[in-house]
């Protein structure tokens, strides 16, 4: 997808430094980026080359130390709204149901804090409804230690997508989850994409996983990370799991290992 | 054995130990013949409390009324600054070397200081139960706080929430598994806070009935007084760990402890 005349989110000559004085270590180094309304974006590179980072300070949980962050073409000063977020770490609450966890951004973003006691029922109904769309309807109840790792991730997933956000933030989601539940939650996630349209941004250090799922892959160099790398993945949508082993699909991997080796010589 | 047969067995267990203990103890005052001033015999202990159990019961009923309001005082104050003490770090910074310092002062030396401020009678007691039990509170809920997980918070404060927001979504919450654990420990200090504050002097309660028995060499007595406290103790611990099994069922779904 060509990015649109005015990107969504756009960073310029970003850097980070973590600690001060002579402690300091930069983890983030002159990065730029301009991410288009409805966008994919997949972020891979080597560990600990700042990529979690990279996400902190696009959503504004950080500030930068030089550069700019701009969304809606407004700089960047504290965390911004409309943004839905999943770790890598489900982070559910234990105490609340898988349901009540994935209503909590409703009790907390405007205009749906101020309705959710009126409409009761139409927001249960809305959870529910996502939670069924990702194979979770008959565990609305349960609580999340009752469920498996992918069980609590789609439900993490479906956590960052209730209250409609226009940027979805993905920090490596599916790490910990075995190969076959992995591939699973691609799909999932790919067809919500397809349904609703946000933009995301998914931070990975899974090559297929990145490929399968962005539309725009950036590399990034060790620490202090640098984006060398940008690649547009022009695989037609729907993309299914036949699609990762054809020929054109594994050359796009090959070319970003290849890149990414660069950095590990 | 079938897992209801080890469940019966769980349960007889501590009273089995307990049974042991005192027959021991029993045997061994008639074996080394030791007189009922210094350690009376079980047996005899039993037999003076159901005697005097009207006696045992009303002073009993006076400790325990002034350890629970101190106690239920000490839940308040603790969890008002524990919140504030894990939620903020000046405040931590400005009472925890005041409140480790307090804690470090043995209690029995503020109650002559009390007797003059407030007098004799039920309102000393109830202070010192509550200032020996509300600092493992606070503790432990500031700790509750402490340990929340970075991307909890990262989380709510992506969605715009406000301070009083993740206090309240997460932070309390997450803190109350930390509150019941030490209510467990807190209950139990409860009752040594007023028996010190009836002991070191005052006209009421199982404390003041133990001396008076004692300096009437009534041994038996004492140490029925004793039990007496012991049973209310694990009475309250009781009543502590169901209310925390009910409340916070998800933190112990491991079921590490009953």
């Amino acid at each position: 997808m060509p990015p649109a005349a005015s990107p969504l989110v756009e960073l310029k000559n970003v850097s980070l430094a973590y600690g001060e004085g002579r402690d300091a270590t930069l983890a983030l180094g002159d990065a730029t980026m301009s991410i288009a309304q409805g966008e994919f974006v997949a972020v891979v590179g080597p560990s600990g080359c700042g990529k979690s980072t990279l996400m902190k300070l696009v959503t504004g949980l950080i500030a930068p130390t030089s550069g700019e962050v701009r969304v809606r073409d407004a700089r960047v000063t504290g965390p911004i709204r409309g943004v839905g977020m999943a770790f890598q770490n489900s982070t559910l609450m234990p105490w609340r149901t898988t349901r009540d966890n994935v209503m909590l951004p409703l009790e907390v973003v405007e205009p749906h804090k101020r309705r959710l006691r009126t409409d009761r029922a139409f927001y249960f109904d809305k959870a529910q409804k996502l939670l069924a769309s990702v194979g979770l309807g008959e565990f609305g109840d349960k609580y999340p230690w009752q469920l498996s790792g992918g069980m609590q991730q789609r439900a993490n997933v479906c956590r960052a997508l209730i209250h409609e956000p226009q940027i979805l933030m993905l920090d490596e989601p599916f790490g910990a989850l075995d190969a076959f539940t992995r591939e699973e939650l691609w799909g999932i996630l790919q067809q919500l994409w397809l349904e609703r349209r946000f933009t995301a941004v998914l931070v990975t250090h899974d090559l297929r996983e990145a490929v399968f799922l962005a539309d725009t892959v950036y590399v990034m160099s060790r620490r202090p990370g640098r984006i060398v790398k940008i690649r547009t993945v022009d695989l037609p949508r729907p993309r299914r799991l036949e699609t990762t082993f054809t020929p054109a699909f594994v050359d796009i991997v090959h070319e970003l290992r290849e890149r990414i080796q660069l950095e590990h010589a | 054995m079938t897992a209801r047969q080890e469940r019966l067995a769980r349960l007889l267990m501590p009273w089995l130990t307990l049974g042991v203990l005192l027959l021991a103890w029993e045997l061994a005052c008639i074996l080394f013949d030791v007189p009922e001033i210094i350690a009376p015999r079980p047996s005899r202990v039993f037999e003076v409390a159901v005697q005097r159990w009207d006696l045992l019961l009303r002073f009993c009923l006076e400790t325990l009324w002034t350890t629970l309001i101190g106690f239920a005082l000490a839940i308040g104050f603790g969890l008002l600054l524990g919140l504030a003490i894990g939620a903020s770090p000046f405040v931590y910074a400005g009472l925890y070397p005041l409140l480790i310092a307090f804690n470090a002062i043995p209690k029995v030396a503020i109650v002559p200081i009390l007797m003059i401020w407030v007098g004799i009678g039920a309102l000393p007691a109830v202070i010192t139960a509550f200032v020996i039990s509300f600092v493992p509170i606070v503790v432990n809920v500031a700790t509750g706080l402490a340990t929340i997980e970075p991307e909890m918070r990262d989380l709510l404060r992506s969605l715009g929430a406000s301070n009083w927001e993740i206090l309240t979504k997460v932070g309390i919450p997450r803190a109350m598994p930390y509150l019941f654990a030490s209510l467990k420990v807190a209950a139990t200090l409860a009752f040594v806070g007023s028996v010190l504050s009836e002991t070191v002097g005052g006209n009421r309660g199982i404390g003041f009935l133990m001396l008076s028995a004692s300096a009437r060499n009534d041994s038996a007595t004492t140490f029925a007084g004793l039990f007496a406290i012991a049973i209310m103790g694990v009475g309250v611990y009781a009543v502590c760990a169901l209310i925390e099994r009910r409340m916070t069922r998800w933190a112990f779904r491991g079921e590490l402890v009953r």
